[in-house]
């Protein structure tokens, strides 16, 4: 199935009635080259990376529930490369990349839309820190501008700057980052993936490790029986340390909740993605109109996928403090998700001390951004049996090196990152 | 989420802060560096019943040591955690 306008007016002048699947819904074979656990972004974008840019297309990728059910489907869609320390600077902006051209790549309608990311600031010390973040970036080629506060108040006038507490003084913007369609990066990713071959199975959970007599990884044991792998790429953040200790591994990870919410649809309000860090508060507009938005983790260990109250009355109060007409708009939903923390709050992309494992893992809350960068670069590890340029850093024995990436710099607290 | 504290009762979880795990034990200094990373940087990262470390900031100033399922929140145990750090040294 190929998508153009002219399938689009196809579609339109028969009723919309002859639309196809668009992936593959597969059963499992006996054996495969590369066996993907994990059914969301960063599996189904791995498994395309490897057929598409390495060539290797004897691919299943392995959902114990249905694709896109796990954090794929439970983030805030927000798309950005505005990191600065060695490592992340570079890896995000590879993924920001491979978002430009994300719908021509699989010809898929994801939804990019590069309305501006915003982080304000409040003092002279952010306006300093910010300053160099954005000098950072554009060292390295990102786009970034230091608005000061006539700039802010041109773009959102309807902020409160009367702010005792946190007066906004500026801003720092990357016109490029934005926000892409959660469930249509899934859906993209496994039809551009399908139609190259790569097996999808749903409903299929990885109950163990299949290994030879000297610990190679050879398969694993799955809800639908034995199947065979060349290699195997963990890609469940959120899981990550359930699934390695069928392996034997213990990770740098532990699991948190963190909670989104999001409010009635009212009229166009936000013309891009802002960022409250001082009150703990960010938000965006969806297209139907919601208010998206979000806070802190709750800060305590979890895989219920649901938080608590404090942390809700920690995020509205910020929200109230910053936009104060929002108090009148009504909340929708609210949900949470399992976040993948690692120790300094940056991922991992690498082989395992297991022979035949590699790890995708410690996403934190920014997964999403890092969707098609963690997927080439897990795809270039799994091909090449090394680590992409752009995830040398991201090594899982970094923390008994001492090389940790530690962007917030609170150290070895997850629930601090 | 609300937490029994065997001092203050029943209080809401906002009074509380959150340490983790329960389970790791600092090293003694001739321990090595394998001992000291397993303590800094490894976790079980429990889905099940955890025992845990929390502060009730909000209330009395007590460290507590409670057993709490991190697949569903419930709580099934709190008791100050006082003492056991000297009981540790002890042994």
């Amino acid at each position: 199935m190929k998508y153009s306008i002219f399938s689009l007016a196809r579609a339109a002048f028969s009723g919309h009635k002859n639309w196809q699947r668009t992936w593959r819904d597969a059963s499992p074979k006996s054996h495969y080259d590369v066996v993907i656990i994990g059914g969301g972004g960063h599996g189904l974008a791995t498994a395309w990376f490897l057929a598409s840019e390495y060539g290797i297309r004897n691919v299943a990728v392995l959902e114990k529930g249905w694709i896109g059910s796990g954090n794929a489907g439970r983030n805030t869609t927000i798309i950005r490369s505005n990191y600065g320390l060695p490592g992340n600077t570079g890896f995000y902006e590879l993924s920001m990349k491979l978002w430009e051209r994300m719908e021509q790549d699989l010809n898929y309608n994801t939804m990019v839309s590069q309305r501006g990311v915003i982080n304000l600031y409040h003092s002279d010390a952010q306006r300093d820190a910010y300053a160099r973040r954005g000098n950072t970036m554009r060292i390295n080629g990102i786009d970034a501008e230091l608005l000061d506060l006539a700039a802010v108040k041109k773009m959102m006038p309807f902020l409160n700057f009367d702010n005792a507490r946190f007066p906004v003084q500026g801003g720092l913007l990357q016109r490029r980052g934005g926000t892409a369609r959660h469930d249509a990066v899934v859906w993209g990713y496994a039809h551009a993936a399908s139609a190259l071959g790569v097996d999808i199975i749903q409903n299929c959970e990885v109950t163990g490790f299949v290994r030879d007599a000297n610990g190679k990884v050879t398969g694993v044991e799955t809800s639908r029986g034995r199947i065979g792998a060349g290699k195997v790429g963990m890609a469940v953040a959120g899981s990550s340390s359930r699934v390695a200790s069928m392996a034997g591994l213990r990770l740098p990870i532990e699991s948190h909740v963190l909670q989104a919410f999001v409010s009635e649809a009212i009229k166009p309000l936000l013309p891009n993605v802002m960022t409250f860090g001082a009150g703990h508060f960010y938000v965006s507009q969806s297209d139907k109109g919601g208010l998206v938005f979000g806070g802190d983790i709750d800060g305590y260990n979890s895989y219920a996928q649901r938080g608590n109250m404090p942390v809700m009355e920690d995020v509205c109060e910020g929200g109230m403090a910053l936009m104060p007409m929002i108090g009148r708009v009504r909340l929708l939903r609210q949900w949470g998700g399992v976040m993948d923390m690692s120790m300094d709050g940056t991922p991992i992309i690498d082989k395992t001390p297991v022979d035949g494992l590699y790890l995708n893992a410690g996403w934190c809350y920014g997964g999403f951004k890092a969707t098609p960068g963690s997927g080439f670069v897990f795809a270039h590890l799994l091909a090449r049996d090394e680590s992409h340029e752009e995830a040398a850093r991201f090594r899982l024995d970094r923390f008994r090196r001492g090389a940790m990436i530690d962007e917030k710099g609170v150290g070895a607290q997850p629930n601090l990152h | 989420m609300r937490i029994v504290c065997p001092f203050c009762g029943e209080r809401e979880l906002g009074e509380f802060t959150y340490l983790g795990d329960a389970k790791p034990r600092r090293p003694a200094a001739d321990a090595g560096e394998d001992a000291v990373y397993d303590y800094v940087y490894l976790r079980d990262n429990i889905a099940g019943v955890m025992s845990e470390h929390w502060y009730h900031g909000g209330g009395c100033r007590t460290w507590l040591k409670i057993d709490r399922n991190t697949l569903t929140h419930e709580i099934s145990s709190v008791e100050p955690a006082t003492g056991a750090g000297a009981r540790q040294v002890a042994k």
